[in-house]
């Protein structure tokens, strides 16, 4: 199929330029920019005058819940919204149930994938250790050559420091991408809301920030003595964007992303004890949330995430401390990411970079790039027009939202994956 | 603050009663009048009124509770409710009912007035959120976020001994991190204009910001007496050894156990009071419970009229005249 999309605004994260040009894609591949390529006879024609295009979105962090959560939500489910939302690959942690420490369960996601799924390439992470038990290492050889392309043991820390050594070792060995979301769970205890003020007031159990920073300092000194490629996840302080700042400084080989909702939201949002405001890392304060911006604009973080946690009604239905925790965020992150924009956080083409570009390149997956020979995995964005965002209409399964009647502006009009328009709205 | 809205109504009558937080000092003062009135009732032979007559009340208890559901029932009791009381620890939720199912298997019951203690922050809330319209919530301890009546029981005592709150310094002593009690005092005595409320605690039973609610943080407790027309001593819960909050029960009385010694520091007429239940020689000293400047035993009695009070404002009867022609 040959396809050409003419007069679109051509946002390219590599060389962060938006220029308006039109693309010619062929055999699933970006075969021309600008001009086509000799011989080149469009089958289809998109016009995409006034809109961007843009590469599809990765997601480096999101929970499809299959295996084992089925009540919560599918690849079925979770693709579609996905596809539906200009995400064309998902990195899935390996926290679902059985966990993704072998390789029948990274044959069952990818077999899944293909039977139900929507187009959108998955990802697995696999697990560090066996089962997340923070014992043994995980086969990290075969589960790489399985298509696990990182390892990480989702948010289960390893509590202990040996082992968490030996599997940082292990795996750097093998050069493969460690992911650590930092968290420490003698420090985390029984919390559900970010330590200060509301939290007192609310008298909501509290997670100091201590409960991300304690850990984060042991981890990055474990990547200083270990060498091993790591990235951070879901970052949500102040403190942690100084840390990885200066870590990076020293050249140590590390990365890192925060969920884009930590990038609106503070803990003041709870409000009546709105159980769709619980998550954890915890909503931080003003200042965490202006430092985190900060560390997206000045590249401390290098990738943002949607930190997907879609969940059935019931499991939000419950007294603040008792829900669970985690929001839907398919359905939000291009919104978001455009209202970054907006707001003046980073000019778009740097902006989207986090969402494209940096994550392929950390990750070590195809797209995400806007240049000849690069898969045509691209989405197209109407930039004026507006809508107000409600969970009703959510694709995903998961209505678990804290962005309901949020105003946004720009909204997805394609995606294409391969080369092929796989949604038109 | 939205809790505002859900607790008040549109003329800005109590619907429900989930926080003192949301509530302005007007409301207060009327549920301390109203209060009065029911106290001479608690002292008449015949200790009952009509105004919750055909009403349904049901006591839900989550966690355990001696003093605050007795009084509650005994409230019920005196304004004529029906009563309906249920120790949920031992029943359907523990076979794995939701905290929902529950609430409308009894809305299912015609009940009108629900009465709740859980041990989750914000369950109250929750519980109002999820309620029929016409049928009403009453916070009887939400984890560690509030517990107003005790709070109002407590403004209660405080000024049936000291009349004018903007004079006093009130002090609250002990565990403030766990405790709901000193949560809803805190917003309670602020809201009635006290003129300081301190409060005194090792830095392991702060919260962050403490400040923050409205008070001066004193982790001295001879500092913090100095002066006080009020006492508040909090109970002290064992289990905050095993957490490594403290080291043991024999120095926290060390450093903040009242005695009479330190009582001395407080105002001559200074009025020492506990939420009950006390532990003799942890936090306070048996002679200082016993002794003279002790309302501990008052406020249990004046917990039952301020929570008739609470109930009978909430049915929209503001007091005993009204409620004796009902």
């Amino acid at each position: 199929m040959n396809l050409q999309i003419k007069n679109g605004q051509v946002v390219n994260p590599l060389e962060s330029t938006v220029i308006k040009t039109d693309l010619f894609l062929q055999d699933g591949k970006i075969a021309g920019l600008g001009s086509a390529p000799k011989s080149f006879k469009a089958e289809q024609t998109i016009d995409a005058a006034d809109h961007w295009v843009l590469p599809g979105l990765i997601d480096c962090q999101a929970r499809l819940r299959d295996p084992g959560e089925p009540e919560k939500a599918n690849i079925e489910s979770e693709t579609k919204a996905a596809i539906e939302n200009g995400i064309t690959s998902l990195c899935i942690p390996p926290d679902t149930q059985p966990p993704i420490d072998n390789s029948a369960t990274v044959e069952l996601i990818h077999h899944r994938n293909e039977m139900f799924g929507h187009q959108a390439q998955v990802y697995p992470i696999g697990a560090l250790t066996r089962g997340l038990g923070g014992e043994q290492l995980s086969n990290m050889a075969s589960l790489r050559a399985n298509g696990c392309i990182a390892f990480s043991n989702a948010k289960v820390p390893l509590a202990n420091n040996l082992v968490q050594r030996r599997a940082m070792d292990y795996a750097g060995g093998q050069h493969s991408l460690v992911i650590i979301q930092p968290l420490d769970h003698d420090l985390l205890a029984n919390g559900c809301a970010h330590e200060g003020a509301v939290a007192t007031r609310l008298g909501l159990p509290a997670i100091p920030e201590a409960a991300e920073t304690a850990a984060l300092a042991k981890d990055i000194e474990l990547v200083a003595q270990t060498g091993a490629r790591t990235h951070f996840g879901q970052l949500s302080c102040a403190r942690s964007v100084d840390m990885v700042r200066r870590a990076k400084a020293k050249g140590l080989p590390i990365t890192a992303d925060c969920a884009i909702h930590q990038l609106f939201l503070t803990d003041h949002d709870i409000g009546n004890f709105d159980s769709n405001m619980f998550t954890i890392p915890p909503l931080r304060s003003q200042y965490d949330r202006d430092a985190l911006r900060e560390g997206v604009a000045d590249g401390t973080i290098d990738c943002l995430c949607s930190d997907h946690q879609p969940h059935e009604v019931d499991a939000k239905l419950k007294p603040f401390p008792s829900a669970e925790p985690g929001i839907s965020g398919l359905d939000t992150l291009l919104p978001l990411a455009l209202r970054l924009v907006e707001e003046g956080v980073l000019p778009l083409a740097e902006l989207i970079a986090k969402l494209t570009l940096n994550p392929t390149t950390i990750m070590g997956l195809p797209g995400g790039r806007m240049g000849i020979d690069e898969v045509a995995d691209l989405i197209i964005v109407d930039p004026d027009s507006h809508w107000v965002c409600s969970a009703s209409s959510f694709v995903s399964k998961g209505k678990n939202t804290p962005f309901e009647g949020w105003d946004f502006h720009g909204s997805l009009t394609h995606t294409l994956v391969a080369g092929n328009v796989v949604y038109k709205r | 603050m939205p809790s505002n809205s859900i607790q008040l109504d549109d003329n800005g009558k109590l619907r429900h009663f989930l926080s003192i937080e949301g509530l302005n000092q007007t409301i207060l003062n009327e549920i301390l009048d109203t209060a009065d009135s029911f106290t001479s009732v608690t002292d008449r032979t015949i200790k009952k009124v009509p105004i919750l007559r055909g009403k349904t009340v049901a006591n839900l208890f989550f966690e355990a509770s001696t003093r605050t559901r007795s009084t509650f029932e005994l409230a019920e009791q005196r304004l004529s409710a029906d009563i309906l009381s249920l120790n949920v620890t031992t029943s359907a939720t523990v076979k794995g009912e939701s905290l929902l199912d529950t609430l409308q298997n009894l809305e299912a019951m015609q009940i009108d007035m629900f009465v709740i203690r859980h041990q989750d922050s914000g369950s109250a809330h929750f519980f109002a959120q999820h309620v029929r319209p016409g049928v009403s919530v009453l916070n009887a301890g939400d984890g560690q976020h509030e517990h107003p009546t005790q709070a109002m029981l407590d403004m209660y005592t405080i000024r049936h001994h000291k009349q004018d709150f903007s004079s006093l310094r009130v002090a609250i002593v002990g565990d403030i991190l766990h405790s709901r009690v000193a949560r809803s005092q805190i917003h309670a005595l602020n809201l009635l204009n006290t003129a300081e409320v301190r409060v005194i605690a090792p830095r392991t039973l702060l919260p962050m910001d403490t400040e923050s609610l409205g008070v001066s943080v004193y982790e001295d407790l001879e500092q913090g007496l100095e002066g006080v027309d009020v006492i508040i001593m909090l109970r002290l819960q064992r289990e905050r050894m095993r957490g490594a909050l403290l080291p043991s029960e024999k120095e926290y009385f060390r450093e903040f156990g009242l005695t009479q010694e330190r009582l001395q520091l407080a105002k001559p007429d200074a009025i020492v009071m506990h939420p009950g239940p006390a532990n003799r020689g942890v936090e306070i000293e048996s002679s200082v419970m016993d002794g003279n400047q002790s309302v501990i035993l008052q406020q249990v009695s004046f917990g039952i009229s301020v929570r008739m009070a609470v109930m009978s404002m909430i049915v929209g009867q503001s007091g005993l005249q009204s409620g004796s022609d009902a």
